[in-house]
């Protein structure tokens, strides 16, 4: 959940002759390529928009801590628990990086992280799968990454400044996360025993079909898409992004020696891109109305941490206080 | 988080370059204020020097003032090295 399922409370295009003259000359700013910034005048629905759509985002970051969080403690090697402690840090910080840019369009972040803890904000359905046995961390890096930069990848030309600032550092740092991935998979393929072999084909066979809905439903059902492209808050559509990130996955997937598990996945030779089965859309709405596999434990880990970290934040604060009151 | 002040951020990547804005952090003084910007900002050598200032002291120029502020230097081209025509044998200047 990036920029795939975001409500834009407008299903209907204005033109440029019906905008009043401050929305026209927004829209042909945005026309120009040329970036919002915090305190240029933007119309109601865009900043609403985009703070919906950059709060999920970090949501999706914070809550992605979680899957990964359960192997920390039982990595196999030293050098592999540092890189998944590298990782997910990273992760905590895409997070703090998009409230960062997400408050300067006057959001308040307590009030944000709130709607995530009542269920009022969504963040991505990948998420809410468990992660069963160590060659997860290795797919999660591998598709999930994968499939995360391929939809933020062209967020780094988002309209909005912040936003697309934010995007860049993001993007520079997730490839680490994706090559880390492939190569724990990799090397149990490579130079594993048969079971360590299964495990990966197992954990494939559990997250292929979630990691091609990461990119939200298909084209004919995302009645918010034109508004968000005219807006360029979102630069391609579902399926596209879907295709490209099939395209360049498959081989890889061929790479290692694995299959995928969809008797219709080919290659058509005439178009030169890869062809899937049907997704199936009843659980990808499932999950992201919150009844998938973990959305209610993800949910309580996130409450936890806060409810649990609340004495942290005031000893802080205390803290500062205390000091202040010296060097006064 | 709500009792701790934002604070923007400025990285400086290398010796010699100016101090860059690079995002914000929140914090319980400025001290945390630096800490946070050091793990957040900094994980894969992109400064070596932080600064931090409290959101709320700075100000900015609205968008509104843009041209009484900046149309000004437009239309002083003589302000530009380009605008002085000289012969070839000068060479360069």
């Amino acid at each position: 959940m990036y920029a795939q399922l975001v409500e834009t409370g407008s299903n209907k295009l204005k033109t440029l002759d019906e905008m009043s003259p401050e929305e026209r000359q927004f829209q042909e700013r945005i026309n120009d390529e040329i970036k919002i910034e915090p305190k240029n005048w933007m119309p109601d629905a865009y900043r609403k928009t985009l703070i919906r759509q950059i709060s999920q985002h970090a949501h999706s970051e914070i809550v992605g801590m979680l899957p990964e969080g359960n192997w920390l403690t039982r990595a196999p090697t030293l050098k592999r628990k540092l890189q998944l402690m590298a990782k997910i840090q990273d992760e905590a910080g895409h997070g703090l990086y998009l409230y960062s840019s997400m408050e300067t369009l006057g959001a308040d972040r307590d009030e944000e992280i709130d709607k995530l803890h009542d269920g009022r904000a969504k963040y991505s359905s990948i998420f809410n799968y468990p992660t069963l046995n160590w060659a997860d961390m290795g797919t999660i890096g591998w598709l999930v990454d994968g499939a995360a930069i391929v939809n933020q990848v062209p967020l780094q030309r988002t309209s909005y400044g912040p936003y697309a600032r934010a995007m860049i550092r993001v993007c520079k740092e997730e490839s680490f996360h994706q090559r880390q991935g492939y190569q724990i998979l990799l090397t149990m393929m490579q130079e594993g025993t048969d079971d360590q072999k299964a495990m990966v084909q197992d954990s494939i066979n559990r997250f292929w079909w979630p990691a091609l809905m990461m990119f939200g439903p298909s084209d004919e059902n995302s009645p918010n898409s034109a508004q968000s492209m005219a807006w360029k808050i979102k630069r391609h559509s579902n399926d596209e992004l879907r295709q490209r990130f099939l395209d360049q996955t498959v081989p890889q997937l061929e790479l290692l020696g694995c299959t995928a598990p969809d008797p219709d996945l080919k290659y058509n030779q005439e178009t030169g891109h890869y062809e899937f089965g049907e997704i199936d859309w009843q659980e990808f709405f499932d999950v992201v109305k919150g009844n998938g596999p973990c959305n209610r434990e993800r949910i309580e880990a996130r409450r936890s941490a806060i409810d649990n970290g609340a004495w942290v934040r005031e000893a802080a604060v205390a803290h500062a206080a205390k000091r202040q009151h010296r060097a006064a | 988080m709500a009792d701790w002040p934002l604070f923007e951020v400025f990285i400086r990547s290398k010796h010699g370059l100016n101090h860059k804005h690079v995002g914000s952090v929140h914090a319980a003084d400025r001290r945390m204020a630096i800490e946070n910007a050091r793990e957040l900002y900094t994980r894969r050598n992109e400064g070596v020097s932080i600064w931090v200032v409290p959101a709320s002291e700075i100000t900015a120029s609205s968008p509104d003032e843009k041209e009484p502020l900046f149309d000004p230097s437009n239309d002083k081209v003589y302000r530009h090295a380009s605008f002085y025509k000289l012969p070839k044998e000068v060479g360069h200047m």
